[in-house]
This record gives C-alpha cells, sequence and structure tokens, in this order.
C-alpha cells in the first residue's frame, strides 16, 4: 500500500452566515491523526469535506494532489466511518459489509468481507441483523465496511461515542494497527485523553479554527501550561497570600471577602510550589479547587494563545 | 445500473409495511372494479371514466409519488445514503438504479393492476384496458422520474410531490386549461385516445407532444437527479 496524504489548504465552509469551518491548513498523512475539539467546533464538517461530502466554501481538499470534491474516485483509496447510525438495519452484518465489497467492484467481494469481518472480530454476529446490533457491534460492523477494500486512508467520525471501555481498546488496537501499516487514520474526538493515547499528531479544532497542531506532548504541555485560576481555603489565606506572591509562579493572587484566588502560571510549578509553601509557613489547606478546568476553557485558551 | 445498489433498494423498498400497503390498494382498485362489473355490467364509459379518475388521475401518481420518493428519501434523510455515495460509482448510475426500482414497483403495483382492472370491466374490448393499461405505464415511468428527482433536491419531496399532484394537476388542470398542456396525465391520456378504438377518452395535448414531452420529462429528470446527486451534501450532526 503506497502511503497518501491529504491536504487542507486554506479551506473555509459556511452555511449562511455561520462559519462552520474557518480558514484551515493541514496536512494528514500516514500514521494516526487524532482531531480533537469540542461539540460544534467544526471537526464533522471538516470531516465531512476530506470524504468529499461536502464542498469547501474556499480553499481546497486534495488527497494525493487530487481534489476530492466530486471525485467518487477517491473511494477507491478512502475508507469512511460516518459518525450517524443508519446503516441498513435489514441486511445481516455479513450481507452489509458483502454489499459494500460489491458496491466498491471488487474482483472477489465474498473474500473480502470475510476478511473484514474477521478484522474486526465480527464474524461471531455476521449472521444478525445490523439493526439488532449494540452500538459496540454496529461500530464495528461500520468498521467492516470501510476496511472491506483496504483503504489507504481511513477516515473516523466520533467513533468511540457510546463505546464500553472494553470496545473502545479494541478499536483503539485495531486503529493502532491500521496506523503501523502505514494507513493515513484520522479519527475526530472531543475527549482530550481518548486522542492523548491513540493519535502521534494532534489537530486541535476550536469555534471553527485550527487552534494548535502538534503531537501530544506539544499539546499537553499547551493545555497544561497556562494560567490555572484555583480558589483556596485555608486556616490562614493572607500569610498563605504573600507567601505564594513571593513565588514567580503566581500571576496573580487576590483576597477578597475570605475567599482567595489564584493564578498560577505554570502548572507543574504551582502543585509542587503550593504545599511546600503551606507546610513551610504551618498553613493548613482546606479547599484547593480550579475554577476554569472545563474542556472548552482549555480550549478556547489554545485558540486565544 | 448497479446490481447492488438495485438490490438494497428493492429491499428497503419493499422489506417493510409499505409494500403491503401498496398491494392493498391495488387490491382494492381491483375489488372496485370487479363491483362495478357486478353491479353496472359491461359498460365501456364506465370503464373509460373509472378507470381515468380513480386510476390514471389518483392511484398512479399517488404510487409514483410513494415509490419515488421511497427509493432514495429516506436514505438521504437518516444518512445511510453514505454507504452508496462512499463508492467509486457514478452518481447517474446510482440515479439509474434508483429509478429501474421506482419505475418497476409502480409499474407492478399501478398500471398492472390498472390493466387488470380494464380487463375485469371491459375484456378486452375496443382496447380500452390497454389503452389505460399503457398510459398507466408511461405515466409510472414519468412520475417515478420526477418524485426521484425531487427527492434528490429537496428533504420536502413529499409535499411538494403532493401539491404537484393535487394542485397542479387536479385542481388547476380543472380551471386552467393550459395547466393541462404541462401534465403527465394529460400525456397519458392522449396515449390511451390513440389506442384505444372508441371515442371515450379525450386529451388536451397531441398525441407527438406528449410523446416528445414525456420522454424530454423521463430523461431530463434523470440526468438532473444524477447531477444532483453529485452534488448532494451531507453535513454532519454537530
Amino acid at each position: 500500500m503506497s502511503p497518501s496524504v491529504l491536504s487542507v489548504d486554506t479551506v473555509s465552509r459556511w452555511y449562511g452566515n455561520v462559519v462552520a469551518v474557518n480558514d484551515v491548513t493541514m496536512t494528514i498523512g500516514p500514521g494516526i491523526t487524532g482531531l480533537l475539539g469540542p461539540n460544534g467546533a467544526g471537526k464533522s464538517t471538516l470531516i465531512g469535506m476530506l470524504a468529499g461530502f461536502l464542498a469547501p466554501s474556499a480553499g481546497s481538499v486534495t488527497l494525493d494532489g487530487v481534489t476530492v470534491w466530486k471525485n467518487p474516485d477517491v473511494y477507491r483509496t478512502i475508507g469512511l466511518v460516518p459518525e450517524r447510525e443508519a446503516a441498513y438495519d435489514f441486511l445481516t452484518g455479513w450481507q452489509f459489509v458483502l454489499a459494500n465489497a460489491e458496491l466498491h467492484g471488487l474482483s472477489d467481494p465474498g473474500a473480502a468481507a470475510k476478511r473484514a469481518l474477521a478484522t474486526v472480530e465480527m464474524e461471531f454476529a455476521q449472521g444478525r441483523k445490523v439493526g439488532e446490533y449494540s452500538k459496540g457491534m454496529r461500530q464495528r460492523v461500520k468498521m467492516a465496511s470501510a476496511l472491506v477494500h483496504d483503504p489507504a486512508v481511513l477516515l473516523l467520525d466520533e467513533p468511540f461515542n457510546g463505546m464500553d471501555p472494553r470496545q473502545r481498546l479494541h478499536l483503539m488496537d485495531l486503529l493502532r494497527q491500521m496506523g503501523a501499516d502505514g494507513r493515513t487514520v484520522l479519527f475526530s474526538s472531543h475527549i482530550l485523553e481518548e486522542v492523548e493515547q491513540l493519535a502521534q499528531q494532534i489537530e486541535v479544532m476550536v469555534a471553527g479554527r485550527h487552534a494548535a497542531s502538534g503531537d501530544f506532548r506539544e499539546i499537553r504541555r499547551l493545555m497544561t501550561d497556562r494560567p490555572h485560576q484555583y480558589v483556596i481555603r485555608s486556616s490562614d489565606d493572607r500569610g498563605l497570600a504573600s507567601a505564594l506572591i513571593a513565588d514567580g509562579s503566581t500571576a496573580g493572587v487576590q483576597l477578597d471577602d475570605s475567599v482567595l484566588s489564584v493564578e498560577a502560571v505554570s502548572f507543574l510549578r504551582f502543585t509542587e510550589l503550593l504545599p511546600r509553601v503551606a507546610r513551610d509557613a504551618g498553613i493548613r489547606l482546606y479547599e484547593v479547587s480550579p475554577t476554569d478546568e472545563s474542556l472548552e476553557s482549555v480550549f478556547s485558551y489554545l485558540v486565544k494563545s | 445500473m448497479n446490481g447492488t445498489v438495485v438490490r438494497l433498494t428493492y429491499r428497503a423498498l419493499l422489506g417493510g409495511r409499505r409494500a403491503w400497503l401498496l398491494l392493498l390498494m391495488s387490491v382494492v382498485l381491483l375489488a372496485m372494479a370487479v363491483l362495478l362489473r357486478l353491479t353496472v355490467g359491461v359498460d365501456h364509459q364506465v370503464t373509460a371514466d373509472f378507470l381515468g379518475a380513480v386510476s390514471v388521475a389518483a392511484l398512479v401518481p399517488l404510487f409514483g409519488l410513494i415509490v419515488g420518493t421511497g427509493v432514495i428519501g429516506p436514505e438521504i434523510d437518516d444518512g445511510s445514503i453514505v454507504y452508496l455515495l462512499s463508492k467509486p460509482i457514478s452518481r447517474p448510475r446510482i440515479i439509474l438504479s434508483k429509478l429501474a426500482v421506482a419505475a418497476t414497483g409502480t409499474v407492478l403495483f399501478a398500471a398492472v393492476p390498472t390493466f387488470v382492472a380494464g380487463l375485469v370491466m371491459s375484456g378486452t374490448a375496443d382496447r380500452i384496458a390497454l389503452g389505460f393499461g399503457v398510459a398507466a405505464l408511461v405515466a409510472s415511468v414519468a412520475y417515478s422520474a420526477i418524485f426521484l428527482l425531487l427527492s434528490v433536491v429537496t428533504r420536502h419531496a413529499v409535499v411538494y410531490g403532493l401539491a404537484y399532484a393535487l394542485i397542479w394537476e387536479g385542481l388547476l388542470g380543472s380551471f386552467v386549461p393550459g395547466a393541462r398542456t404541462l401534465s403527465v396525465q394529460q400525456w397519458s391520456l392522449s396515449l390511451t385516445e390513440a389506442i384505444t378504438t372508441r371515442d371515450l377518452v379525450s386529451s388536451d395535448v397531441r398525441l407527438a407532444v406528449a410523446g416528445v414531452l414525456l420522454a424530454v420529462v423521463i430523461v431530463g429528470a434523470t440526468w438532473y437527479a444524477g447531477q444532483r446527486l453529485r452534488v448532494l451534501s451531507l453535513a454532519g450532526e454537530e
């Protein structure tokens, strides 16, 4: 299998007045890439354009230099696992995957369907109707349908949604194998841990923009090494405030109505500093709670940076 | 055409309760024909009026609407069309396969019962059954093509389809003579007029004009549906 590269070049997509994807440029090569972002960030819209199901309003999406939009030939190279559930519920798993193999015009669709179902370990349920499958089984049979023609590129839109932990691990193993085989695998998710566990390369989307790009260490650093807000209750808030301000890892300390708010510059240094300072000053900590730990706040920080 | 698309479409269309509903309506048409034959006896004018009003004006467009939108509309609505579109198959071929299923379904459930109802009521006399059978057959194909196109163009195909069949062909046709020139029903009736040997039916459109318009609509709608499917946008769930 020759390696394939997807290129997104200054791509925007808008629906009327709403901009879903805003001037995004990225290159997705062999290995596993995670497309990370909160719900509504434009991930599905971007995957729709990568899969040739949405026209970019501006810019271009190409697969190995060939335009994807209005070009059904790209599906010889691309395998797609859509987010939506519907998948010919009246067919059995076997019939569904076989039909996909036939639609690809493969020379031996039966053998291809068999191989794909074995890859996702779904032979045991291939005689049952897709409509009777659990969410995880459905996801796997969708995966088999995407793998049936042995594609060099695999696009998965929120593949872990609704999966239980065991199914999640199984799919992760499968995707790792695909990446190790030299396939270009792109999956979207709104959960940092999922992306971090699986992807070598992470592309972060926030509010339609391409907010960050890099390997997971870089993204993790961007996400942790930012000003963090904490609310602290202790036996001596005023004493703690003065001890904290003496250290460079706090950017600001505020004390009103006996609530101590601290803005830490470096997450790692602050987590080491706080207990040490408190202990040295003989102050007892009752409560340390972050005030801005939601994923959205992390993402919005990335956009601003 | 693509055999797999035909098979999947056929199973999706006739797998559920829809097939039984269509069959029931066909049986009702035949039952009414038998009833008329038993109560009125053989009256060719009654046959022509019945088949014109019930079959060609109501049953055929209704079946064309149900089947023509049914072969692709639900797949577009629930997103499962993605499994057809993510394949290296030309979009016009997908449309042709869908049209083949829609036209066959409408012919089987509407045109064949129309012909049989004609036979029941008038036998082979004056080629009345044949005239209406052919009209229903051609109209079935035309309606299938039109409503298939509507389903690709809009998510509200059933509403627009009903508006066309009821308002344009039904109401407007009775009051505005010009509207009848652009009516599948009138085109197909001109075939009936040409085939039957007795003067029972009159169409507002001449045979040659009707033939050309039918061909243009069937070919044009099918071609345009293929073009529209090429640019069908499937948005995500965000």
